[in-house]
């Protein structure tokens, strides 16, 4: 699998937690992931929800959706179009929910400072992530990512975890 | 293999693996004792049946908790629909263990009902589910997705972390509590600095703790990233377990066990902390800070609700009143809370002073319903987490995160205070 990027979304916050992303005022609201799509980033950047389309990769610092497990904080970006998400770091009930929700997160400390501390001039920028190979392109550099646990991957591969334990139950019978 | 920790002898033994042991970073399957959810249960209802197809049913009924405790009572026909949606899911599976709005907090309800014996592993669609650490188990919060899979067939993957020793010696001086020791080990580790770690809590300060003081430090383990925060079963375990009559072995990690990083402290000249807003490791001397009028003062939550919480917070307001130009609001983590608390004078002196008390639940504290703050507002509270909108507005200008004493301090002199008034 191979994206290339349409708008880069650079947030250069540490810490951004699922609160911001996505608020709890409507954690327990029946929404469907379109109507999540609305609500995202609320908190953090009104005008994202608005803005957002297919294909934006978000680049971000440490500890990327820190806070509440609540998994739409995944389902909402995925929703608004977003199609990875590079970080310096993620909370580790946001990476397990993203690879359940099958949205490809990528840790990329190196990426992330270089755009992070030149976001002017990587903001109209295009970049390619190349899950096969693990490997990042900016317009003038490279960086390698590490990829997917075994496990993890069989999970991402199957489109998320409903797909990948529907399966299982097949083959229990 | 090296010595074990104690997180790699719970996921060994939870994993059918205690003879060969796990190393870190192994991937084992697990199949948890208890999977823990709340209000999430209607979605997650559907994600199961989207698994399963209309007829599934779940892999052990004996082994779901749910307790609805995030939008009790429900304040509108929505949330009613959502809660009615759980209970009806319950009665189609014939789920043992379910607690119905006014139970109390997930976290409170799941030890006070027996279901946390030591060296197992709990699951739980909610990201304080560290708290069970507290009682010698791991556990591990989930996503929703992940928690209908798990109903569904039964186990899950788990990597097996990396452990952090930290080991608290020395008494706690007057006015200090348990509250601050873990706000100061979050400054000190930072709200990233433990991500996907497992911290074990040792020291002569440790042996004093009571339950519910460990349910705090294990609780607020998930504002540091880690994935549990466990305490060796010791005495104090033990008599708190002779209620349900488990029957278990004292496990503990080995001496020759490899922790990434170890923390020692001694809590012997430590001074009431506050987290600051808008990250839970923000934290300073709450003499440090400048003078911060309060609207609104918050006791409850699964991090500080309970019963010596409440006692604590009662003693200070006893004979007084809170200052006029704030809002208290209390929130007992469970019925058993709030029975014992009444039976004990403690809701009088709450209520004498001025304070709302309400069901038990808490739902508050994550601004999905009741007791929220306005733009501009400020508000002291015994909770987890101080993140912007946490409290219902998007526009406050701060939540501010400290021990049951020094809520109730503040809320008598309307400005955050560690000093009596």
């Amino acid at each position: 699998m191979k994206l290339t990027s349409n708008k880069l979304w650079i947030f250069q916050d540490d810490d951004i937690n699922t609160d911001v992303i996505f608020p709890g005022r409507y954690t327990y609201d029946p929404l469907t992931p379109e109507q999540m799509a609305t609500h995202a980033m609320e908190d953090y950047n009104p005008n994202f929800a608005k803005e957002v389309s297919e294909g934006d990769i978000i680049i971000a610092g440490n500890n990327f959706g820190a806070g509440s497990s609540r998994e739409q904080a995944v389902t909402c970006l995925k929703a608004a179009g977003v199609s990875c998400i590079i970080a310096k770091s993620f909370a580790r009930i946001y990476y397990r929910n993203a690879i359940n929700e099958a949205l490809p997160l990528v840790i990329s400390p190196e990426c992330s400072n270089l755009i992070l501390n030149k976001k002017d001039e990587y903001q109209n920028e295009q970049i390619t992530v190349d899950f096969d190979n693990g490997l990042i392109k900016t317009k003038d550099s490279e960086f390698k990512f590490p990829k997917l646990d075994e496990q993890a991957l069989k999970i991402f591969q199957a489109g998320g975890l409903v797909n990948y334990t529907k399966e299982r139950l097949k083959e229990k019978i | 293999m090296n010595g074990q920790t104690l997180i790699q002898k719970i996921l060994a033994s939870a994993s059918g693996k205690e003879n060969e042991g796990v190393a870190e970073n192994e991937i084992v399957f697990v199949s948890p004792h208890m999977i823990l959810s709340h209000d999430n249960s209607a979605a997650i209802s559907k994600t199961f049946y989207k698994i399963t197809g209309p007829n599934g049913k779940v892999w052990d009924p004996n082994r779901i908790f749910i307790a609805l405790d995030h939008a009790v009572p429900a304040p509108n026909a929505v949330q009613a629909d959502n809660q009615k949606l759980v209970r009806k899911f319950v009665q189609d599976q014939g789920i043992k263990n379910f607690y119905d709005g006014g139970t109390g907090i997930c976290h409170q309800v799941l030890p006070e009902k027996g279901h946390v014996p030591p060296n197992i592993v709990i699951l739980g669609s909610d990201s304080h589910t560290t708290t069970h650490g507290a009682f010698g188990a791991a556990g591990i919060p989930i996503g929703r997705t992940e928690t209908a899979s798990v109903w569904a067939i039964g186990q899950t993957w788990l990597k097996v972390p990396e452990s952090f020793k930290i080991t608290l010696d020395g008494d706690l001086p007057k006015n200090v509590y348990s509250k601050d020791i873990i706000l100061e080990i979050i400054r000190q580790i930072s709200a990233a600095g433990a991500t996907y770690k497992s911290i074990e809590f040792y020291g002569s300060a440790v042996a004093k703790m009571s339950m519910s003081e460990r349910m705090t430090l294990s609780n607020l383990s998930a504002e540091m990233g880690a994935k549990a925060g466990i305490f060796p079963v010791d005495n104090v375990t033990d008599k708190w377990n002779k209620q349900f009559g488990f029957k278990y072995d004292r496990i503990s990690a080995d001496e020759d066990a490899i922790y990434e990083k170890t923390i020692n402290l001694d809590i012997s000249n430590l001074t009431p902390r506050v987290a600051r807003p808008h990250k839970v490791d923000n934290v300073v001397p709450v003499s440090d800070l400048p003078k911060t009028s309060i609207d609104v003062a918050l006791i409850g939550t699964c991090t500080n609700g309970r019963l010596d919480d409440l006692k604590i917070a009662a003693e200070i307001l006893k004979e007084k009143t809170i200052h006029p130009k704030v809002r208290m609001f209390v929130y007992p983590a469970s019925r058993e809370v709030l029975l014992q608390a009444t039976k004990l004078g403690i809701l009088e002196n709450f209520i004498k002073a001025g304070a709302q008390i309400n069901v038990p639940a808490c739902g508050p504290f994550l601004g999905a319903y009741c007791c929220c703050i306005s733009g501009g507002e400020k508000a002291i509270s015994s909770a987890n987490r101080n993140f912007k909108g946490r409290m219902g507005s998007k526009e406050d200008t701060g939540i501010f995160l400290a021990s049951p004493a020094t809520v109730a301090k503040s809320a008598l002199a309307g400005f955050i205070t560690s000093e009596d008034v």
